[in-house]
């Protein structure tokens, strides 16, 4: 990110500087003031990097000159299988605050808040620096925010924020007209918010200098599975995938298929996902979505519903347990799962898991058990032909090692 | 400007009885949580409708106008 490779490590604020220059604050001068970054957000075309991909300048200006907005950086990666805002937040932390300060100051909000894991890092680190140089007119605070899925979820974040527990909410409201602690908020992914830092640094013509002219610009993936050196890369948005996984050093073994976007994402054969173009409209398609910008290769050794399974399993003991459809339904999809990838004969199982998979769809105050039913039915697709012979008899060779990576502490069975 | 029904799912505790005051929008899954026809609530509807929403005990059942 930003002008080529640089070092694997912190980077302090004076190398930050030295780098990428200072910035310009312009201020939100008003209602009818002009709005000069949010426009240079909008033309460069800038999406949100978190999973929902929304346009940033949209959720700009539905908080601008709101009555003391509160800008939250999401930086609380909640998925196992993406490193990538955690790794930014380490090594460029100067660049996210950047762009957490220059967005407050675009929408007139004089309080940042820094939501990530874990304890004290770099990033702590790095508004101590801030705060020492006097660099920022705004104040920032770091908050941890706890492990859970959909912590990271925006309005789990915000309530967390305002001192309830970290779960979704029905909306309306939006964080927008009611965030944190009441105040209208601006929840930005991490990497978005590096993304906006550097679109106020050189400009939207700088940042559609690369990608496509739909998918303008560059963004970070996480590269997992059956590759060489796996790992966080950017790509200009339109690289093909197999470009993806050239990057991470190619294939360690033959590869069946990709797991595209995450666990919320979808299954792809590996010959359709490889020569896909990057972008959001390329993998929508393919019937996938870039997510939070996950690409996990499976192993042709490896047993995709098997994996699937134990990942579901995962995702459903994920449900915060507050909507029934999700607390109960998820559960019976991932053992409907678990019982078609065990075999035999099965055939009302597979017709109460499609039924089950679209009963569950859209009923949720999060989209939680969208994402876990777009999961599991892209596996159902992907891999019917192992489903087959599962059901004939003949199941796959069990593996040593999982593929998919869960939390330490969670396995599923 | 039509109506159309919304679920609060987390304040939606199943008792079910709205789909038993208006079976012509609202079915139950195998759990018993609601399943909301995504068509609008036309004008003859609206009556049994709103009786819907006033009798759930949790107030989790909402029209909306768009």
């Amino acid at each position: 990110m930003a002008g080529g490779p640089g070092p694997a490590r912190p980077m302090p604020l004076a190398e930050h500087l030295e780098r990428h220059g200072g910035f310009l604050l312009q201020g939100f001068g008003g209602e009818g003031a002009p709005t000069m970054l949010i426009d240079a957000v909008e033309r460069a075309g800038l999406t949100g990097h978190g999973g929902a991909g929304f346009p940033t300048a949209r959720k700009m200006r539905a908080v601008a000159g709101r009555r003391r907005p509160v800008v939250v950086v999401n930086a609380a990666e909640g998925e196992p299988a993406s490193h990538k805002d955690a790794l930014l937040m380490r090594i460029r932390p100067h660049l996210v605050l950047d762009g957490a300060v220059l967005a407050a100051d675009a929408v007139g909000a004089r309080e940042v808040i820094v939501a990530l894991h874990g304890g004290p890092s770099s990033a702590h680190a790095a508004v101590a620096e801030r705060a020492a140089a006097g660099l920022d007119p705004v104040s920032i605070q770091v908050v941890q925010v706890p492990k859970e899925y959909v912590a990271s979820e925006e309005s789990a974040l915000v309530r967390f924020l305002s001192g309830a527990p970290a779960l979704p909410t029905f909306t309306p409201p939006r964080p927008y007209e009611r965030g944190v602690n009441g105040r209208s908020t601006l929840v930005q992914n991490a990497e978005t918010l590096a993304h906006l830092a550097l679109i106020a640094r050189h400009g939207d013509q700088w940042f559609r200098s690369v990608g496509t002219p739909e998918a303008p610009g560059s963004l970070l993936v996480t590269v997992g599975g059956a590759v060489q050196q796996p790992g966080v890369y950017e790509l200009a948005f339109g690289t093909p995938l197999k470009t993806a996984f050239e990057a991470a050093g190619g294939f360690t073994e033959p590869v069946q298929a990709v797991l595209v976007g995450g666990y919320f994402g979808a299954w792809l054969p590996a010959e359709t996902a490889l020569g896909l173009p990057l972008t959001p409209a390329d993998l929508k398609a393919a019937g996938a979505a870039i997510g939070a910008g996950v690409l996990l290769a499976l192993p042709a050794s490896a047993c995709g519903l098997g994996e699937s399974q134990r990942v579901a399993t995962w995702l459903a003991n994920q449900s915060a347990g507050q909507c029934g459809p999700c607390t109960l339904g998820l559960p019976a999809i991932a053992e409907d799962l678990a019982v078609l990838s065990r075999g035999g004969k099965t055939t009302n199982v597979r017709h109460r898991l499609d039924r089950r998979l679209s009963l569950v769809e859209g009923r949720g105050a999060c989209h939680h058990p969208d994402g876990t039913a777009r999961f599991v039915a892209s596996a159902l697709q992907t891999f019917a032909q192992d489903l087959a012979r599962h059901q004939r008899g003949n199941p796959c060779p069990p593996t040593r090692h999982p593929v998919l990576p869960l939390p330490d502490d969670a396995g599923g069975s | 400007m039509s109506a159309h029904l919304r679920v609060n799912p987390i304040a939606c505790q199943a008792h079910g009885i709205c789909a038993e005051l208006l079976p012509e929008r609202i079915a139950l899954d195998e759990w018993g949580y609601p399943v909301l026809d995504p068509r609008p609530v036309t004008s003859e509807l609206m009556a049994y409708a709103r009786r819907a929403v006033a009798d759930c005990p949790t107030l989790a059942l909402l029209i909306t106008e768009d």
